[in-house]
């Protein structure tokens, strides 16, 4: 049996004794995790370390599974949502978008411009939420408090528009098939533009306090670094791929939701670490600024949903007036929809990287199998390489420069 | 005109012959449905080949169909992805209902490791020459596989809830 399927504690030891009775070296096991602060989310990292310095480690993964897949296989589609909005819960709107542009290739349902335009609006402002997470925790990890307390009251507004649109802040539950649950109120416009105008000052200002700060470039720079085609074979997505110097962008590559409508840069780094993936997480949330203007600008007039009364579900008025709506009503909420057998991969450009669903129907109410391609599940197998040979302060730093969620880790 | 589908369904015909099972395209996605045996194979072809340049593996699950033959049962489907021509395909291979066995593909793609050791997990497909073929998600000690069908939702075994209060029949006994 090899060592490596040993839990990893016994196969420390084992080192352990190893480098005792060859050069009296004395290496200790550190738990990092699963409740440190430094992970954010629960998933442990036993670490062989020789003083400040990792020799080996291992993730552990599956603390927070809650058998996604299993219960989608049990589910209507509609009851679907609510689990692809905890997977990766902060940018929760765009996995729920993602899962309804998987439904509707399987239906074929083509979406109105202005809810594809809305859906983009919504999209982006996640994707800023995600990265004013991600970014300002970095800080928070290498030593600076300021900037996250100042940038997460962004994040606030952030949710509060969420909570205009749909009435939740967390997990939102957004959308439906065709299109949106309603039309966006003005309050709800209100709060998107107040954000647009008062945000990009904010911005500067945080990233004034870090790009070029002594301490944070000392930290970040040549920290956790991965090759280009490192990368590639480890299946990086998103953010983390790009730092690395590819320009792969699920938006561009494969437009979904009307993204071949607007101008946007994708911003690439070059070495690869943790400076890097800062620094093009940043300039992404300026692109995703841009493509809210723009998408705002653009906006066309028309329904903010398609006509699909097979699978929209009718508005209230006609459910408890009218015999029709009821009885579709009814049809949709228990699943009794005509679906057609077919399977299907729909990619997204989500927060960390390429979020997939891969979804096979069998003509039934429920999926036959629905498979998360979950960008942080795939990418943080690096971790342990990445790390290696580095100080255990770069391996915190690391971690949270990879963006892993824990939700979405586990499924 | 960018990478072809026929022109990649040609290559693989030429080269694995009556290994290829069947070509379809499922909601504009190339399907290839290939012997398990050739997995690997046909996998560092695709990613070796200076035409094909499929340099990405985007995605590896396990699907179950107990309704399936018994040589059917098991299928281990992956995701390529072509970023130069921006051509994806899915690979099928299929796999008997006891022992399923294939071989891994991490020796072409390291993101397979994790992907796949999440397969074994739920369906208890064995890869061989995986490097560290254990569970991931789940405990450990767990014996079963719970995404494949007969799994039942809800834990058999539990003595501190009542299933017939809730209208549902106990499955305990």
């Amino acid at each position: 049996m090899s060592d490596l399927l040993l839990p990893p504690e016994q196969r420390f030891a084992k080192e352990i004794e190893h480098r005792k009775n060859e050069d009296g070296s004395e290496l200790t096991i550190l738990n990092l995790g699963p409740t440190h602060p430094a992970t954010h989310g629960i998933f442990q990292n036993l670490l062989l370390m020789d003083g400040e310095r990792i020799v080996d480690g291992e993730g552990t993964v599956g603390y927070i599974h809650r058998a996604f897949e299993k219960i989608a296989e049990n589910r209507p589609f509609y009851q679907i949502t609510v689990l692809t909005d905890r997977m990766n819960y902060c940018s929760s709107p765009i996995n729920n978008m993602a899962w309804w542009m998987t439904l509707e290739k399987v239906l074929n349902i083509e979406v109105p411009k202005r809810a594809q335009y809305m859906r983009v609006i919504i999209m982006e402002l996640a994707r800023i939420a995600d990265h004013i997470i991600c970014s300002s925790v970095m800080g928070v990890d290498t030593g600076a408090l300021t900037g996250f307390l100042y940038v997460f009251q962004y994040r606030e507004k952030i949710y509060e528009i969420y909570e205009e649109i749909c009435g939740a802040r967390l997990t939102t539950n957004m959308g439906r098939i065709g299109g949106f649950e309603r039309d966006w109120s003005d309050a709800a416009w209100q709060k998107i533009n107040a954000f647009l105008e008062e945000f990009p000052a904010v911005w500067t200002e945080f990233e004034n306090l870090l790009t070029r700060n002594r301490i944070f470039m000392d930290r970040t720079i040549n920290v956790g670094g991965i090759s280009a085609e490192k990368a590639i074979s480890y299946g990086f997505t998103g953010p983390n791929l790009r730092a690395a110097g590819v320009d792969y962008d699920v938006r561009v590559m494969q437009p979904y939701s009307s993204y071949e409508d607007f101008e946007f840069d994708i911003p690439v780094g070059k070495n690869g670490d943790c400076y890097d993936r800062f620094c093009v997480r940043n300039a992404e949330v300026w692109e995703s600024m841009k493509i809210i203007k723009q998408a705002i600008a653009k906006l066309p007039e028309g329904p903010y949903h398609a006509d699909v009364p097979d699978y929209y579900l009718p508005p209230k008025e006609d459910v408890y007036n009218t015999m029709e709506g009821l009885i579709y009503h009814f049809k949709i909420v228990m699943g009794e929809v005509p679906v057609p057998v077919t399977e299907v991969y729909h990619p997204v450009e989500g927060g960390n990287g390429e979020l997939g669903f891969y979804l096979i129907t069998d003509g039934s109410r429920t999926p036959y199998r629905l498979h998360f391609r979950r960008p942080c599940f795939i990418y943080y197998q690096a971790y342990n390489e990445m790390v290696k040979g580095q100080m255990l302060s770069d391996a915190i730093a690391t971690l949270s420069s990879l963006n892993v969620i824990a939700g979405e880790l586990d499924a | 005109m960018a990478l072809e589908y026929t022109y990649i369904q040609e290559k693989l015909e030429e080269k694995f012959g009556a290994a290829i099972k069947s070509t379809t395209v499922i909601q504009e996605m190339l399907t290839v449905e290939l012997e398990a045996s050739k997995n690997l194979e046909a996998i560092e072809f695709l990613k070796s080949d200076p035409k094909l340049r499929f340099n990405f593996l985007t995605d590896v699950c396990g699907v179950h169909y107990p309704d399936h033959t018994k040589d059917r049962q098991f299928a281990v489907v992956y995701h390529m992805h072509n970023w130069m021509d921006n051509v994806r395909m899915r690979i099928k291979c299929f796999l008997p209902g006891d022992q399923p066995e294939i071989e891994s593909v991490t020796a072409a793609f390291l993101s397979a490791n994790w992907q796949e050791r999440e397969t074994y997990d739920f369906y208890g497909i064995t890869f061989k020459n995986h490097p560290q073929l254990k569970r991931i998600l789940n405990m450990d000690e767990m014996t079963s596989f719970p995404l494949r069908k007969e799994f039942p939702m809800e834990d058999g075994g539990r003595t501190d809830k009542d299933d017939r209060f809730f209208g549902r029949t106990s499955n305990c006994n």
